[in-house]
């Protein structure tokens, strides 16, 4: 065997090549096994950076459908609460250029708003309670409901349902506690001159020209 | 003479400290309302304890703390309680918050108090409780709840007690002022803390050289009392807390860490005065030491101000000239804030009302294109490379906003104060800042509101399920009760005659044979028998007694012989 191998070296090469691959192969094979992925991690991703109102405008039933959906090829930009933030965040994690904000789905909204039930109108109907995606109305059939409005995700699915239109979506107010500093207008706007008003009327276009 | 480091950055503004260290602190009239807002520090608003319409006196508790890193505050004079409601408080937002207004009377009359002269022999339990009942937070900036602060906890030993009477902001000269008006209080509060942290090794009074009256006033006190008063070199912004530390200790404060996990506390000087107040006097936290200064007011000085006077009053008292101010900032022209209005009330953190005139503070010069110049990375104390920030603040690249480590930044306005093309960069990272804690916020939400959801589907696929099988069950039994009847009906066939015929047989199968029926009627033939009987018996009772149930009886009677003979007449027949 030894001599037949030291006088036919392309032998050694080739035990040699397949001993290698049988081991490789092997070690590759357990790693599938055993560091298999659950799921898919794409849709994770995606599903993260949706903004989880479950809202349903981008057609599908809530954002992990839309995020399976968008994993499977579909656009970016239908989801509204997101807004653009969302569909900027999507296209960096997709490497895809950044669309602007589909309409067709509605429009990004400027405030968060959170549902709030007029309570001496309500009558009862549980009709809100069945519509919300994240159990935060809270009531029983002939009694008053009311919303909780720290777990609402303002997706106004409640108010289509409610057959006495007593469901509002207020705008979620302001505090002192999440105020934050405004960002200031961008540097080089203006050119000398405006300042003094010796030009008289704002003269960016001509600046950028 | 101890050692002291240099910090990186720092920017020399004109000081502008002498013009308001020229009069002693003066004191003013009593204002007829104040305003003392729920929350003037960080941590959780005070709870109001009083109610409106009650009387109270001066140091009278009004509102209790609410929770650990709380404080509790107190009326700054006598009065009555006018109004329990949202007012403009002093924030750069603008925004209204609670507050309670006091009505003075006038009278200025004290609540009962009485302080404590051994201090020394005092648990620092009890001290600790005095200064948190007090309502003391640090007077310098931040309001951070100084009870909070001096407990560390016992895993945290505290070797170094740093006294900020730094002062490096431009205009602000009220820690100068109290020094030189009040050094022995002071040391006597530095003692007081002392106690409370156990005696550390070092106390040390941080000072900048252009405060020698100050050092001068502190010196005669700390003589042979192991606190040592360390002079640096005037720059801003040494009176950060960071910074400090690292001039006087030479140790750099981690980020995201606190001194005391360096086993050191740093305390503002102004902190300390209030702290003997509450402790030797038993006084509350119910004024301080505050600059008045800037061109648009006549007087220019200190003031022992009430907790909860209004600015405007103030103003009113030092001959405000509304025409040549450019605004009322509270602060200093660094890190201070423009006041929306000027009936915002003073806090316990106004060390400063500074109403500049147009020419001293110009309005804000409308912002350039950055330059890249990198003056502010050689101003930044902290060692920041601002005009990368500045840029993912424009982009609003959070990423790379947090990996430059955007949450170090001290906001003190050094590059800012440097930059040539007057880019406000501060409120970019204010800004910027914001926004990072809002989406970290609303990440917190997003993945609550998905946690929910999921849930949501769950339960309602359960129900689903829990349905479908109660669906199933129902179906299977009716499956079989189907069966049953199809085993059972298949020996007649299913023609109608077939269904008949196989009732009768159910039927003639259900009569039991001739002899059981015999037996059975002979068995009912006697027991009637006996029943008649009985029946019979009870009549002729009835009529002997002449009772008014003759009738029944009779009928009953009646009855039970019909019967006898039915099943009499059925045995004859069942015998043919």
């Amino acid at each position: 065997m030894i001599e037949l191998i030291s006088q036919h070296p392309i032998f050694a090469a080739l035990i040699a090549m397949v001993g290698l691959s049988i081991l490789f192969g092997g070690l590759l094979g357990y790693a599938a096994e055993k560091f298999k992925v659950e799921g898919d991690p794409i849709v994770e991703q995606i599903d993260e950076l949706l903004p989880q109102t479950q809202c349903g405008q981008c057609g599908f039933p809530g954002c992990r459908p839309y995020a399976q959906s968008i994993a499977d090829g579909d656009a970016i930009n239908k989801c509204p609460p997101g807004g653009q933030a969302t569909i900027n965040a999507l296209a960096n994690l997709l490497g895809v250029p950044a669309p602007e904000l589909d309409q067709e789905h509605g429009q990004e909204s400027e405030v968060k708003t959170v549902a709030y039930i007029r309570e001496d109108e309500c009558i009862g109907c549980t009709k809100c309670i069945q519509a919300c995606p994240v159990d935060a109305i809270l009531g029983a059939a002939k009694l008053m409901h009311t919303v909780i409005a720290d777990e609402c995700t303002g997706c106004d699915l409640c108010v289509e349902p409610c057959p006495v239109d007593c469901i509002d979506m207020l705008p979620v107010e302001e505090t002192i506690a999440d105020w934050k500093w405004s960002t200031p207008a961008k540097p080089g706007q203006m050119i000398a001159t405006d300042r003094r008003g010796e030009l008289g009327s704002n003269t960016v276009q001509e600046d950028a020209a | 003479m101890n050692r002291t480091w240099v910090t990186p950055g720092g920017v020399h503004p004109p000081e502008n400290k002498h013009q308001s260290v020229t009069q002693q602190i003066g004191s003013l009239p009593i204002p007829d309302k104040l305003v003392i807002p729920l929350s003037q520090h960080i941590g959780a608003a005070a709870a109001a304890c009083v109610e409106v319409g009650q009387h109270v006196l001066k140091g009278q508790l009004i509102a209790e703390a609410a929770g650990v890193v709380s404080i509790p505050m107190h009326a700054p004079t006598s009065g009555t309680i006018s109004a329990i409601e949202h007012r403009p408080i002093a924030h750069a937002s603008g925004m209204l918050a609670p507050c309670i207004e006091i009505t003075s009377d006038g009278a200025d009359s004290w609540i009962e108090h009485q302080g404590i002269s051994d201090y020394e022999h005092t648990s620092p339990e009890k001290l600790l409780e005095i200064v948190a009942n007090a309502g003391i937070t640090g007077m310098g900036g931040a309001g951070f709840p100084s009870a909070v602060k001096l407990n560390p906890g016992r895993q945290r030993p505290i070797d170094t007690l740093i006294i900020n009477a730094t002062e490096c902001e431009p205009y602000i000269t009220a820690d100068d002022s109290a020094i030189r008006e009040r050094a022995g209080e002071i040391v006597d509060g530095i003692k007081i803390l002392s106690a409370i942290l156990g005696h550390p090794h070092n106390i040390l009074i941080g000072i900048e050289d252009n405060k020698p009256e100050a050092i001068a006033a502190l010196q005669p006190h700390v003589e042979s009392t192991g606190i040592s008063i360390v002079v640096f070199p005037t720059k801003y912004p040494s009176g950060g807390e960071k910074q400090l530390i690292y001039i006087l200790t030479g140790k750099e404060l981690p980020a995201g860490k606190l001194p005391a996990d360096l086993g050191m506390v740093c305390i503002n000087i102004g902190t300390t005065y209030a702290i003997k107040r509450a402790v030797i006097d038993g006084e509350p936290l119910i004024s301080r030491v505050t600059t008045v200064t800037g061109e648009a007011v006549g007087t220019q000085r200190n003031y022992d101000v009430l907790i909860g006077t209004p600015v405007s009053h103030l103003l009113a008292h030092n001959q405000f000239d509304q025409e040549r101010c450019s605004r009322v900032i509270m602060g200093g022209p660094m890190m201070g804030f423009s006041l929306p209005s000027a009936e915002v009330p003073v806090v316990k953190t106004t060390n400063c009302i500074l109403a500049p005139s147009y020419a001293e503070i110009p309005e804000d010069e409308p912002a350039q294109p950055c330059i890249r110049c990198g003056m502010c990375a050689e101003a930044c104390p902290v060692s920041l490379l601002p005009q990368q920030l500045f840029w993912y603040a424009q982009a609003q690249d959070h990423d790379r906003l947090e990996a430059h480590n955007l949450f170090d930044c001290i906001e003190c306005g050094a590059c800012s104060y440097v930059c040539p093309s007057n880019i406000p960069l501060v409120q970019y990272y204010r800004s910027a800042k914001g926004e990072i804690r809002q989406a970290h916020d609303e990440k917190i939400r997003s993945d609550h509101a998905r946690e929910r959801f999921e849930f949501h589907k769950a339960r309602i696929e359960q129900a689903e399920q829990e349905k479908e099988a109660k669906r199933a069950a129902r179906r299977e039994a009716a499956q079989q009760a189907k069966s049953a009847t199809a085993t059972n009906g298949s020996s007649g066939g299913s023609s109608a005659a077939d269904i008949i015929a196989a009732a009768q047989a159910r039927a003639a199968a259900k009569q039991a044979s001739p002899e059981d029926q015999r037996a059975k009627l002979e068995r009912t033939i006697a027991a009637t028998e006996q029943r008649l009987q009985l029946a019979e018996e009870k009549l002729a009772e009835a009529v002997a007694s002449n009772s008014d149930k003759q009738s029944v009886f009779s009928a009953a009677v009646e009855n039970t012989r019909q019967k006898l003979e039915q099943s009499k007449s059925k045995l004859a027949e069942l015998a043919e």
